[in-house]
């Protein structure tokens, strides 16, 4: 690790294809920043992705990365993490992505937590597909797909967070760069899993969850008497349907990773050149 | 008496058939005598008819066969469900004085020889050692020195402290002097000899051989029969700096063991049918990020949930073609619990050198087999590691760009790429399921997409020149009848040619254990007037596909670069196949 690393250096050559003013660009700045703060460097990061606008990321930042399949960049992510616990580990989502295909490895990679962080981008829709309902879409919400609106509440990943025994929940909004920066910083640094909701703004396919509204919706626990340590006030905000919140809603002090629970030492890469030592007792077993 | 015994024990499920039957079989192995178990189970956890049995003899044992010549039964029913194999010599065990094995029927002239199993266990010290009384009985009805049997007995009951076991060798020689005082001498005289053999099945081969291979993350869902490997390896890869990670579904495991392989450790998942459904839609992203990665399956009878614990072969078009798109792969299956460790170490050392997901291939029938071997069949120095084209700060400036970026999917002249690990300096990259470059970057230009195309391709052609996908060959050389086979069959087609050989039938046999790529049987075929393939399955999976080798080759135009065929284009493509057919065809 290098102490003179800046956030640029996450950054590869390869220009972004979202659209312009899309929300992730501010989400990845964000993480990129918060990685770079966190003395990372490229070589002993690993990102991982799924499918859709959030899976783009690991193209346009530098680092070592896999863009997977829909919904399973969890897995793959505990897989890095628990193989080689010396990486940081961060995993980039969306709301379909994460919340829908991915939903049960959600709640488990939740209630695992094990080192790492998840930065969803949620915008409420599916951009990609250009422009279907989302598992967060709001219940009246009029799309390709769902003409009257999907007529279903949306789902409440904080909630479904905390119900799985989370350690750290937080909110943000890619707008708000310093402060997304901060909370995502804040996700790294716990020890177990970070869990990052971001208000991520798809500037074509959706004109409800705009800009302007999460900037007149939004309010900053920090400018609150929220302390994020007690559980009950971060359940009564999670549960505060018509209410958008940014910060850090919950974070267990306590925590600690599954792999270290687990007694995973060091990395796995390394093996013995043949069978290891002592292995004829594997086979003197079975007498 | 036989030279090999088939003894038995039956009775419902939660009787204790399982603990029991393998008391019995390790205290053979322990004599030095040969063990081949089997289990006859059902789908439930208590009820129901379940049944353990042993084949034994002083020389090898690869199969099992029709004839059962001690049964110990539990229940009425276990007398009827063996009724066939039974014959004029059996000895049957039962407790007469239980109220539902009163007014048994033995079947033919088989001896029923009834044994107060419960009454015996109770003065012994508690009715639940009634089968170690039945053991005890069948030690004196097959002249088995009941010395052999503690052993076997201090190993099971150990834990659980001096006073049970001392209990469970009396239970044994209570029922051995019941038989001794009511029914006098039998034929049987089982020899031992000094022989030290080990007792395992192929789902604990397969955990052995991943350790002794360097696996070091395991993931995994529950199912039968592959739970084996998972049981095996949790705790004892630990030991060796190693995790097992029960996940919450198939899709799960798979994608964590390819994380853990990216982050270079060696990593497996193993599953059964239905698991290997779930998993099929990670195989393309496995062999398209070109990540090393064990995939077992220990099959079952399919399609959808099956028989779940009944052998059957059916999967292997599953493991050849299961996944959307083009899938480079390797397919292995090992035809004897010994070979599940050796085909598994050369699995890992497949999968690393090619970059590729290497399927294991076994089946209920391997995995729950219980069978003898000396331990050097084990050997663990024979064990060899291929790690393949992995780089490190000190080589990995040959693999950068002219930016400085390393090329993780660089079209290497033998479709090899180096491999990073993550933390190694420089080495930082991409990959993706999408097609991608030599950089790992997404791309959908036509010339890129048909390079890694073909580069991935290349392995498949590379690993043919470089390993020995070869068979086992069996029987008459010069027969000409030609059996082929693959899998857990081996074993009881060997027993099957020397029972045609005394009818007077020559049969050459060879066993193929690899099924992609396979070794070319065609000049094999060729020379046999007939050509069997035996497999336990209803269509002949392997059939097709050696019929489909043996078949002259149509010749071939294809197009992968992601764009339709024109008119103008494809009428020069086969005016050029026709004048140079032998070029156009490769």
């Amino acid at each position: 690790m290098s102490s003179d690393v800046r956030f640029t250096d996450f950054k590869s050559d390869k220009q972004p294809t979202w659209c312009p003013g899309c929300g992730d660009f501010g989400t990845m700045n964000g993480m990129m920043k918060a990685l770079a703060e966190t003395g990372n460097d490229p070589d002993n990061t690993f990102i991982v992705a799924g499918i859709g606008c959030s899976g783009k990321i690991g193209t346009y930042m530098h680092s070592y990365a896999l863009h997977g399949v829909h919904g399973r960049a969890l897995p793959v992510g505990i897989g890095v993490k628990m193989a080689n616990p010396d990486l940081e580990v961060m995993v980039s989502g969306g709301d379909g992505d994460g919340y829908s295909i991915g939903a049960g490895h959600f709640i488990h990679a939740v209630r695992r937590n094990v080192d790492m962080s998840y930065v969803v981008m949620d915008n409420r829709i599916y951009g990609l597909t250009k422009g279907q309902a989302s598992p967060t879409s709001r219940e009246d919400f009029e799309t390709s797909t769902s003409p009257d609106g999907p007529n279903q509440p949306p789902v409440n990943p904080k909630a479904l967070a905390l119900a799985s025994g989370a350690t750290f929940i937080a909110q943000s909004f890619s707008s708000n760069a310093q402060r997304h920066a901060e909370i995502v910083q804040k996700a790294v640094e716990h020890d177990g899993f970070g869990f990052v909701n971001v208000y991520s703004p798809c500037v074509t396919f959706n004109d409800v969850d705009t800009y302007d509204y999460f900037r007149d919706a939004i309010v900053d626990l920090d400018e609150t008497d929220h302390d994020p340590s007690d559980r009950d006030q971060a359940k009564d905000k999670i549960l505060e349907s018509d209410k958008e919140y940014m910060g850090v809603l919950y974070q267990d002090e306590d925590s600690v990773p599954f792999e270290e629970r687990e007694g995973v030492e060091g990395s796995m890469a390394e093996i013995p050149d043949g069978a290891p030592e002592g292995a004829m007792d594997l086979v003197r077993e079975f007498y | 008496m036989p030279e090999d015994l088939n003894w038995a024990i039956g009775g419902e499920a939660g009787d204790g058939i399982d603990s029991t039957g393998k008391i019995f079989a390790q205290a053979l192995s322990r004599a030095g005598r040969h063990v081949f178990t089997s289990k006859d189970f059902a789908s439930r956890i208590r009820g129901g008819y379940t049944a353990y049995k042993v084949r034994t003899s002083v020389d090898r044992v690869e199969s099992v066969v029709d004839r059962l010549d001690i049964l110990i039964a539990l229940t009425e029913r276990t007398i009827h469900e063996n009724e066939d194999e039974l014959h004029e010599d059996s000895v049957i065990i039962y407790d007469g004085e239980r109220s539902t094995m009163q007014d048994v029927e033995v079947p033919g002239d088989a001896t029923a020889l009834e044994v107060p199993l419960k009454r015996l266990a109770e003065d012994a010290g508690g009715a639940i050692m009634l089968n170690v009384v039945a053991l005890g009985a069948a030690c004196e009805v097959t002249g088995f020195p009941i010395e052999n049997l503690d052993e076997s007995l201090e190993k099971r009951f150990g834990d659980k402290g001096e006073a049970i076991v001392e209990n469970n060798k009396e239970a044994a020689r209570k029922g051995q002097h019941y038989v001794q005082e009511e029914y006098g001498e039998f034929d049987y005289d089982m020899e031992t000899t000094d022989e030290d053999y080990v007792l395992l099945n192929g789902d604990e081969a397969i955990g052995m051989g991943a350790i002794a291979a360097g696996c070091r993350f395991y993931a995994g869902y529950p199912i039968t029969p592959a739970t084996d490997v998972m049981e095996y390896m949790t705790g004892r890869v630990d030991q060796f700096g190693g995790k097992v990670v029960q996940a919450e579904d198939e899709l799960s495991a798979i994608n964590m063991a390819l994380g853990a392989a990216r982050a270079g450790a060696r990593a497996m998942t193993a599953t059964s049918g239905p698991g290997i459904d779930l998993m099929t839609e990670t195989f393309g992203l496995v062999a398209t990020s070109e990540t090393p990665l064990v995939i077992c399956d220990v099959m079952r009878s399919g399609p959808s949930t099956g028989m779940p614990t009944k052998q059957e072969q059916g999967d292997l078009n599953m493991t050849l073609y299961g996944g959307h798109g083009e899938i480079p792969r390797f397919v292995v299956a090992p035809t004897t619990v010994s070979e599940c460790f050796w085909k598994t170490v050369e699995a890992f050392n497949l999968a690393e050198k090619y970059q590729t997901p290497v399927f294991l291939v076994s089946d209920l029938a391997m995995a729950v087999t219980e069978q003898t071997f000396s331990p050097e069949t084990f050997d663990m120095d024979e064990v060899e590691i291929d790690r393949g084209k992995v780089v490190d700060e000190n080589d990995i400036d040959a693999w950068l760009d002219e930016k400085g970026r390393f090329q993780a999917h660089f079209a290497a002249a033998d479709g090899v790429s180096p491999r990073a690990f993550p933390g190694t300096t420089d080495g930082a990259h991409m990959t993706t399921g999408l097609e991608h470059d030599e950089l790992g970057r997404r791309t959908e230009d036509t010339d890129v997409r048909i390079e890694q195309v073909d580069k991935r391709q290349r392995k498949v052609e590379t690993a043919r020149e470089q390993e020995d996908f070869d068979y086992r060959e069996f029987g008459d050389p010069d027969a000409d009848t030609l059996v082929i086979s693959w899998g857990s069959n081996e074993g009881a087609l060997r027993e099957s040619l020397t029972l045609l050989e005394e009818d007077g039938y020559d049969v050459r046999f060879l066993s193929v254990p690899y099924i992609f790529p396979r070794p070319d049987l065609s000049a094999e075929i060729e020379a046999a007037e007939d050509v069997i393939v035996v497999e336990c399955n209803a269509t002949g999976q392997f059939a097709d596909v050696i019929e489909h080798d043996v078949l002259e080759r149509v010749q071939r135009i294809n197009k992968y670069n992601g764009v339709r065929f024109k008119a103008d284009e494809l009428a020069t493509d086969i005016k050029e196949t026709l004048d140079a057919p032998a070029e156009a065809t490769q």
